[in-house]
């Protein structure tokens, strides 16, 4: 049905696209895999038309296809779900499904024919929670992907989807959802092009594998007829293991830094946790646990409302970053462009952010810093928008490294950083505990979790309920997070 | 204790290179006023006269306070739409003061003055950060409140006569030859520079860039940017203390500054939503706003159509900045890839 | 203003949060109106026991006829602030709209007079709207830029007062029915009318989800160029009827017409004051009714009580940084109920082309 050949794309004189091919059968899902930068995210946009390729050809049933124009690809029955919804959350699901087509009767808006047609289309897909009158907003996260979808029914007669690492903003009770929906999807013949690093997902979902390295198709695998460990090698190019540093050795670890007894807030209940010079603790949790809700409790910026922590020795519940900063505490947030980075500011303003703004604490001296993270930049007076992921995770560290904290929390150390960087990351923050700093993981990657920790705390509804030992499997954590019954877990790799 | 190899690359040894990137950020008002002053020296040669020359820095200056001012509030994301109102009301209140206390030390209600424009500001931060009324929205109603005031008080016309101990200021000149204006100018942008080079001044940018991200690294984000609407406010008064003294009391003194004072910040390459942009390019956008009045005087433009080309310049220059930067007109939005291809 | 009284077509709704008739008091919309009642209802009181009288014929009436100008030019600000933009030329195109139907009705027919009116004022706006969306300069400093420009023009042409109004045209500002000046039918026309063009048509929904996030309406196949640019046209269209009925009411052009009286700050205040994010997306024209209407009440108390003209300038100042003060309170009974995500995946807040400024605080 829908065949793309050697296409390739390149930005400011960059080449991000080499010649790649793919075809997607009616009712197929084909999963698209790779690591981050290594061209999914380009590829599906050239298809829907946010792209024009340099080279290559887009064939639809057998017409060749050229698209200047995300509403041309739309026409054509091509739609694509972004990560980022193109949502307004305050117009109704009807307003938005229709946004750019509202049907017009004597002049004006239809509302009623629109509203109608929603309502159809919402029922057509099972989906009976959703009122085509409600704002936006009203709706939880993962109904507002299904008006997303929605949005591109109602706009053609759709043949191919595309659903850009769908499950990414989900909570995990919602992921089933989607499975379900996207096969009912399926079964109406659309073919589904699902991008995806959680392999579980692809395994889960999808006929074909396609991998993309770099720019390259690396395999086109049958999914029934391999394994994920094929997927991961064909992705990162190399075996996965030894891809850790070696664990604190029992010596290392020293008197506890931060200590936590019977804390809570409004998300968090019965909190009680200690982190010790030397040691990284991870903490592990379905999404919606708790995690971040816990770290950002420690750091001051949701906090604790009762409760009591010592911080090195002395009583400090912090009641705002500045104060955790003072106490020694720091945070890598989850959300780097938006919480960690100044984009527009140059790399050694990060880099000294918080030393400026919290005076007595911390080094000027930025130089040495940037160059203990291994930062690759056009020197220090680049803007850190400029950077990639991997690097500008290197200045939000080196940021925080300047403030000279005692306990270092990191929210996601890796998201969207590509794999060089990743594995320089884990082992700067293994040398970090050596020296003695205590350190706490929240990661969703499980094998990072369990790679990186000398021990795992497990989080569910908000409390802490359990702990393992380091190396501790897979199953363990996950039968802890949800409470026996196996969750489906996120990712082995990348 | 081994680190990892990989190190930064050497900064750019060129310091000339650093020097043109760093005016990058407001190189199109350095080109007008190059142009606009060349257009002065052709159009009066007698403008390079140290005398002339002197005059008209010295009526660029309240016009270069205020814009140094507004860039604070402006790089910190915000407007301050009431820097003409405190000038007027500095002024009026000015005179009546000596209407009172005709015997009063002029610094004294100088830095009377310059207080009352702080305290100003202060509420104005205060309001658009506790409250968080949206700055256009305190500032205006300040601006309000301000005017209202200070005619309600004064029963709507000015009276009173500042005396000329406390006119020397504007009008008058340091040893007979050198306008005070200059060199509040000139202490006034070193100062604005220095505090831009600051902790407080690169806190303020990154707070402008991404208040969550500064919030998180400890940055009292309210005090920030309150204390950028307070040095405005103060620089207000400075301005009004040089416009009392060149001409004079009067119920119009200030009005339509702060429009200028943008206008001028945004001339100077300042991103309106805050984070980007350099004070000196601000004050420079001032010189040229100023420069280009002088010149339509010169050119025997009348008093009245020297804003409506005022108008079109503005909207040129800031069009044709805008074309090689996308992102003017849009808040921030972050996005991963480059945006090359993208059609329409 | 969200609700639609079909009954027909809503699929099982399992729950919905806001019940469409229910009145929210949250609703700035609703909040402005009820706020108008109130400073009448408060205003009476205070008069009365002044010794004085209100919501008598003539009061009623200049109220209604105090707000017809400011409300003209306020229904046509609100178009454009929700379509994410602003207009700061609205002022000097009041000003020069007298001027120009005052003049022309004088030599020639007020027919003419009307449509050169309307001409002129739709160019201006479609001058604001390329400017903005052609040449991507921000709506503050573009329509400033035209402010400056039209000022320009007034100045050098007119010094005083110029043209004549006959009698004919005149009876739009002053003849009324029953107690209901005829201009105030005026603003009811233009603003159902912007209403309609807002909230029933195709563009207005494309005005609305340009406001509220340009790139995802784009995305969406919305013309977000031209969709500014009609909102800027519509705009002037509106000042072009206030300079109208103020020509009407002042039986001559003045050059002042709409500086003295400030519409350019005064209407976006008015618009603020009903409820329309300053960001563009959200609200629209029948809250702008109900805050143009709360700062003409105001007025005539203060006329009654005989307060200084000054004075009210201060107390409009606070009013309206009060009101935004309570509309910016987080609402509780909506965090409340909703766990908060990070950023992936949910929408995006809406961004402002006119007023790029970030200041919902972390």
């Amino acid at each position: 049905m829908l065949t793309m050949s050697s296409v390739s794309k390149s930005f400011l004189g960059a080449r991000v696209l080499h010649g790649v091919s793919l075809d997607l059968e009616p009712g197929e899902v084909h999963a698209l895999v790779g690591e981050n930068g290594a061209g999914k995210s380009t590829l599906m946009k050239v298809l829907a038309g946010e792209y024009t390729p340099d080279e290559g050809t887009i064939t639809l049933d057998g017409t060749p296809r050229a698209f200047s124009h995300p509403v041309q690809a739309q026409a054509a029955g091509i739609a694509l779900i972004h990560q980022e919804f193109a949502l307004l959350p305050h117009r109704t699901v009807a307003e938005n499904v229709f946004l750019g087509r509202e049907p017009v009767r004597r002049g004006l808006v239809d509302r009623r024919a629109m509203e109608r047609r929603t309502a159809e289309l919402l029922a057509e897909l099972d989906e009976t929670g959703i009122d085509p009158r409600m704002q936006v907003r009203e709706l939880s996260v993962a109904r507002q992907q299904t008006v997303e979808i929605v949005k591109a029914l109602a706009a053609s007669d759709v043949r191919v989807l595309v659903m850009d690492e769908p499950t990414a903003p989900l909570a995990d009770h919602e992921v089933e959802l989607l499975y379900a929906l996207v096969r009912r999807l399926a079964a109406r013949g659309i073919g589904i092009l699902y991008i995806s690093h959680r392999l579980r997902e692809v395994f889960d979902l999808s006929r074909r594998i396609t991998v993309l390295k770099d720019g390259r198709k690396v395999a086109a695998l049958t999914t029934a007829e391999t394994t994920p460990d094929e997927v991961v090698r064909a992705m990162v190019g190399r075996e996965l293991r030894s891809y850790y540093p070696p664990r604190a050795e029992p010596g290392e670890i020293g008197e506890p830094l931060l200590t936590v007894t019977d804390a809570g807030n409004e998300r968090l209940t019965g909190i009680g946790l200690t982190l010790r010079a030397g040691e990284i603790t991870g903490v592990a949790g379905l999404q919606g646990s708790g995690r971040t809700s816990l770290v950002r409790a420690l750091f001051g910026a949701a906090p604790f409302t009762h409760g009591r922590m010592t911080v090195t020795g002395r009583t400090l519940l912090p009641g705002s970053p500045r104060q955790a900063i003072r106490g020694g505490i720091a945070l890598v947030t989850e959300d780097r462009k938006a919480e960690g980075l100044a984009l527009r500011q140059s790399v050694r303003d990060n880099a000294l952010l918080v030393t400026r703004a919290v005076s007595g604490v911390g080094t000027r001296e930025v130089g040495g810093l940037l160059e203990r993270v291994a930062l690759r930049s056009r020197g220090q007076g680049q803007e850190v928008r400029y950077l990639s992921g991997g690097n500008q995770q290197k200045v939000v560290i080196a940021k925080w490294l300047a403030a000279r904290p005692r306990v270092l929390l990191f929210d996601e150390p890796t998201r969207g950083v590509d794999v060089g960087a990743k594995s320089a990351i884990h082992t700067l923050v293994r040398e970090l505990a050596r020296e003695g700093l205590a350190v706490l993981i929240v990661s969703s990657e499980l094998p990072e979790l369990i790679g990186m920790s000398d021990r795992i705390l497990v989080m569910a509804d908000g409390a802490l309920v359990g702990e393992l030992p380091a190396g501790a499997a897979e199953e363990d954590v996950m039968r802890l997070a949800t409470g026996d019954t196996a969750g489906p877990y996120e990712g082995s790799a990348a | 204790m081994t680190t990892t190899t990989t190190t930064t690359e050497s900064p750019i040894p060129n310091t000339a290179v650093r020097a043109v990137r760093r005016l990058g950020t407001g190189a199109p008002v350095y080109a007008l006023l190059v142009v606009l002053l060349a257009a002065l020296a052709i159009t009066d040669p007698g403008f390079y006269e140290p005398d002339s020359f002197l005059a008209f820095v010295k009526r660029a200056a309240p016009l270069v306070i205020l814009a140094a001012g507004q860039y604070l509030v402006i790089v910190s994301g915000g407007f301050d739409l009431s820097v003409g109102a405190v000038v007027t009301a500095g002024v009026v209140a000015g005179a009546e003061f000596y209407g009172s206390y005709p015997d009063a030390h002029w610094l004294l209600v100088t830095a009377g003055l310059l207080v009352a424009g702080a305290v100003v500001g202060l509420a104005n931060g205060l309001i658009t950060t506790r409250l968080r009324v949206p700055s256009f929205i305190t500032t205006l109603g300040m601006m309000l409140i301000l005017e209202g005031a200070v005619f309600y008080w004064t029963g709507g016309s000015p009276q009173g006569v500042l005396p000329q101990s406390f006119r020397e200021f504007g009008r008058g000149t340091a040893g007979g030859w050198l306008p005070w204006a200059v060199p509040a100018c000139v202490v006034v942008g070193a100062a604005a520079v220095w505090l831009m080079r600051s902790d407080f001044g690169r806190t303020l940018l990154a707070t402008g860039d991404s208040e969550r991200a500064a919030n998180l690294a400890g940055v009292r984000v309210p005090r920030v940017r309150t204390l950028a609407f307070v040095l405005s406010g103060a620089a207000a008064a400075l301005a009004a203390v040089l416009v009392a003294g060149f001409s004079g009391v009067s119920a119009q003194a200030g009005r339509g500054l702060e429009f200028e004072a943008i206008t001028a910040v945004v001339l100077g390459g300042v991103l309106l939503g805050g984070g980007r942009g350099s004070v000196v390019a601000a004050m420079v956008g001032a010189f040229s706003l100023q420069a280009l009045f002088t010149l339509l005087n010169l050119q025997g433009i009348s008093g009245a159509l020297e804003s409506t080309v005022q108008g079109v310049i503005v909207i040129a220059a800031v069009g044709l900045g805008a074309t090689g930067r996308p992102g003017l007109n849009r808040p921030r939005r972050h996005r991963s890839q480059p945006s090359g291809g993208t059609s329409s | 203003m969200t609700a639609v009284p079909s009954g027909s077509a809503a699929p099982v709704a399992t729950h919905r949060p806001h019940a469409l008739g229910r009145v929210r008091l949250g609703d700035p919309v609703v909040a402005v109106w009820l706020a108008a009642l109130a400073v009448t209802l408060v205003g009476w009181i205070v008069v009365v026991m002044d010794g004085g009288e209100f919501m008598t014929r003539s009061t009623v009436t200049g109220i209604l006829q105090n707000s017809v100008a400011l409300g003209l030019v306020a229904v046509g600000q609100s178009v454009v602030i929700l379509t994410g933009s602003l207009d700061l030329s609205v002022a000097y195109l009041v000003s020069l709209g007298t001027l120009v139907a005052a003049e022309m009705m004088e030599s020639g027919s007020v027919l003419t007079a009307v449509l050169a009116v309307l001409a002129l004022s739709a160019a201006v706006g479609l001058a604001n709207g390329l400017i903005v969306t052609g040449l991507k300069v921000n709506a503050f400093i573009a329509t400033l830029g035209m402010a400056f420009i039209l000022r320009g023009y007034i100045e050098d042409t007119y010094t005083g007062p110029a043209g004549h109004v006959p009698a004919s045209f005149r009876r739009l500002g002053y003849d009324r029915i029953g107690f209901v000046p005829v201009s105030v039918l005026l603003l009811l026309a233009v603003a159902v009318v912007a209403w309609l063009i807002t909230r029933r048509t195709r563009v207005g929904h494309h005005m609305y989800a340009t406001g509220g996030d340009e790139h995802a309406a784009r995305l969406s196949g919305v013309r977000t160029g031209r969709t500014v640019v009609l909102a800027h046209v519509l705009c002037s269209l509106c000042v072009g009827a206030a300079a109208l009925f103020l020509a009407a009411r002042l039986g001559a052009g003045a050059p002042w017409a709409g500086t003295d009286a400030r519409y350019d700050l005064e209407s976006i205040a008015a618009v603020v004051l009903g409820g329309t994010a300053l960001a563009g997306g959200r609200g629209g024209v029948t809250g702008t009714l109900g805050g143009v209407l709360v700062l003409s009440v105001l007025d005539s108390i203060f006329n009654q009580l005989s307060v200084d003209p000054f004075f009210k300038n201060v107390v409009r100042g606070v009013v309206i940084i009060a009101a935004v003060a309570l509309y910016a309170r987080p609402r509780s009974d909506r965090a409340a109920g909703r766990p908060r995500r990070a950023g992936r995946g949910r929408v995006k807040p809406g961004g402002a082309p006119g007023l790029p400024g970030q200041e919902q605080s972390a």
